[in-house]
């Protein structure tokens, strides 16, 4: 019975046709390429009995910060779990710098997961609970100490290290699971929500970390609700709905890719009603909409490259002086509502 | 001789030293859980009832025994054989049986229900060397609690006599029987130990397994003598130092038919105890960490 819903839910490839799918398909075969500084999902599939966890997932995901969006319910989490081995693929393989998550003693040297799951082994204070991790590598006591201490300061839980983990606020257990999974210089760090319960300047400092971190060449992967933080700091994101990867990539790429809806961008400039009727005159033009202030123009193109093009042109041959152009719609946001908002409101 | 060369070979390269940094790390941390739970009290509870009973035997009859043994030269070997039958019918049957399903099932089933598994699985450990280090802190957990509790039975039970209570102890059999009663209770640690570890990574509920285990071991002695060896308690029946006396249904739980010499008997529940772990290692390799499903 189980067999016979994965096969159909496979056979048809399950939501295709109803969201579009973007970059997956070739992804299998860049795969193929440089496996020692990626993570690569092959065709993975996870069925929990009946229920679909995620379904033929194909990435390779560069090193920087990856960010991981989609509604509750979309596969993020089993995702992130597939990769660090949690759990196992039905189907399909994982492989994480070149390592099979098959294999811990290997994976977590250089993988750091902090989860969702917010529990604690009873007792432990938030210093123990760093210490013991490095005492599981093998580090001996004096290194654990010194790495221990370092990874609490950096998520700046010093000071509250000594009291148990059971009387922290949700914002500082938070914290305290982050020190845990970078406390050991790990190479990639799978992130699930890390942003939840922490106070805005926590926040702020965690962004700043992950970006950080980013920039020293980790992979960061990060799941989060919070859109218009998760597009500050994301090199490339990956949209997730249903179990299926709806699309990845570079969020402008991913962005561009998304025809059904033209790009939006905004032009402030000294003759906003001379270059309305100008980029009207286009086919790829399919809006050209004057600012109630009078000193800008929204133009929405299916063609944003042929765009900038004809806007340079505008500017010498009519003499229109720019203050600004912007993109009002190439964010993580944006693509997110365009790709899954019409069908999960709520993430 | 090559494939022995091998095998020494591959077992040289394997990282003894890290793992045997990481098994450390593992027992310090649940040897802390395993002593201090308080779900752990019915535990301490089994190891030391025994003792309680015969600390107030021993109150009551202060003052009496050295008269009583100068009376009755069979009165010690009667609570030698009482200390027998405490030892079989007791701790071998209930007490460590129970003990252990406490401790080995709640080794890897209590981490997942209290969600608390997934922090040794994202560490850097073989998930055979973190089932071989919590199958050690339980065996230590296990050992010491009842190791105790059958020395301060034995302890008290001898210490009634008095002189004669000593004499018999260090320059009779008592010594030899008190080591015997403890590596028994060793290698019951390390046989059932093996079987619930193994159960509780089996079943979610380990504790109907755990029945029929126990029903097993009860009526193994009236199945065919092959079929017996793979029963823990054929094993340990044949090491206890001092025989009961069967008659009628008890005889069931004292008497084996068919005995293996001695150190068939001590190699046979840790054989078993091995074979099962290594079942315990491909099932913890599959184990996955799905709180939400418990």
């Amino acid at each position: 019975m189980s067999a016979t819903l994965r096969d159909r839910v496979q056979a048809t490839g399950g939501r295709e046709g109803t969201v579009p799918k973007i970059a997956s398909a070739s992804a299998a075969t860049r795969a193929q390429g440089s496996g020692q500084d990626r993570i690569i999902l092959e065709n993975v599939s996870k069925f929990y009995g009946e229920v679909l966890g995620v379904n033929r997932v194909n990435l390779s995901i560069p090193p920087g910060v990856t960010g991981l969006v989609g509604p509750n319910g979309s596969g993020k989490t089993t995702l992130m779990n597939l990769i660090t081995g949690l759990i196992h693929p039905t189907e399909g393989r994982v492989s994480v710098l070149g390592i099979s998550p098959t294999q811990p003693e290997e994976l977590f040297r250089r993988v750091g997961y902090c989860t969702q799951f917010d529990s604690f082994p009873k007792g432990v204070t938030g210093f123990s609970f760093v210490y013991n991790t490095l005492r599981l590598h093998g580090l001996d006591d004096r290194e654990s100490v010194r790495l221990a201490h370092e990874a609490l300061q950096r998520v700046g839980m010093t000071e509250p290290a000594l009291r148990k983990v059971a009387g922290y606020s949700k914002g500082m257990r938070q914290r305290i699971r982050l020190a845990q999974a970078i406390c050991h210089h790990p190479s990639v760090l799978i992130l699930d929500e890390p942003l939840n319960g922490l106070d805005p300047m926590a926040r702020a400092e965690s962004l700043e970390l992950f970006q950080a971190l980013g920039r020293e060449g980790l992979h960061v992967i990060i799941s989060s609700h919070i859109l218009h933080e998760l597009d500050k700091m994301s090199d490339q994101v990956i949209l997730m709905s249903s179990g299926y990867v709806v699309a990845e990539g570079q969020i402008h790429a991913v962005r561009t890719e998304v025809k059904e809806h033209p790009m939006q961008i905004l032009i402030r400039c000294s003759d906003p009603n001379l270059l309305a009727s100008r980029v009207f005159a286009q086919d790829h033009v399919v809006e050209a909409k004057l600012n109630e202030d009078g000193r800008g123009v929204l133009v929405r193109t299916r063609d944003a490259d042929a765009f900038y093009l004809l806007l340079n042109q505008l500017v010498v041959k009519d003499k229109i002086s720019l203050e600004t152009v912007a993109p009002a719609d190439d964010d993580v946001n944006s693509v997110y509502q365009y790709l899954i908002g019409s069908e999960n409101k709520t993430i | 001789m090559t494939r022995l060369a091998e095998l020494r070979t591959t077992l040289a390269e394997q990282p003894w030293e890290l793992w045997t940094r990481q098994i450390a790390a593992v027992l310090r941390m649940d040897l802390r859980k395993n002593f201090l739970s308080r779900r752990g009290i019915w535990i301490y509870l089994l190891a030391f009832a025994p003792v309680a009973i015969i600390t107030l035997h021993v109150i009551f009859t202060f003052g009496h025994s050295e008269a009583m043994y100068r009376g009755s030269g069979n009165l010690m070997r009667g609570d030698t054989e009482i200390l027998a039958g405490i030892f079989q019918f007791f701790y071998l049957r209930l007490g460590i049986f129970f003990g252990c399903l406490g401790i080995f099932t709640w080794l890897f089933r209590g981490e997942i229900i209290e969600k608390s598994l997934h922090y040794y699985f994202l560490a850097p450990v073989k998930r055979e060397v973190l089932l071989l280090g919590k199958f050690v802190g339980g065996l230590v957990t296990s050992v010491t609690l009842f190791g105790l509790g059958v020395f301060a039975s034995f302890a008290m039970m001898y210490l009634r006599f008095g002189e004669a209570g000593q004499y018999y102890v260090f320059n009779g059999p008592g010594l030899g029987q008190l080591l015997a009663y403890l590596g028994v209770t060793l290698l019951a640690c390390i046989g059932y130990g093996a079987i619930f570890l193994a159960l509780s990574l089996l079943f979610k509920n380990p504790i109907i397994p755990a029945i029929l285990v126990l029903g097993w071991e009860t009526l193994t002695p009236v199945l065919p003598s092959i079929v017996q060896r793979f029963s823990i308690t054929y094993y340990l029946k044949q090491l206890c130092p001092v025989s009961i006396p069967g008659e009628g249904i008890l005889a069931l739980f004292t008497v084996v038919s068919q005995p293996v010499g001695t150190v068939a008997a001590v190699l046979g529940p840790i054989v078993l105890a091995a074979l099962v772990l290594l079942l315990a290692c491909k099932l913890v390799r599959k184990l996955e960490v799905s709180y939400v499903a418990e």
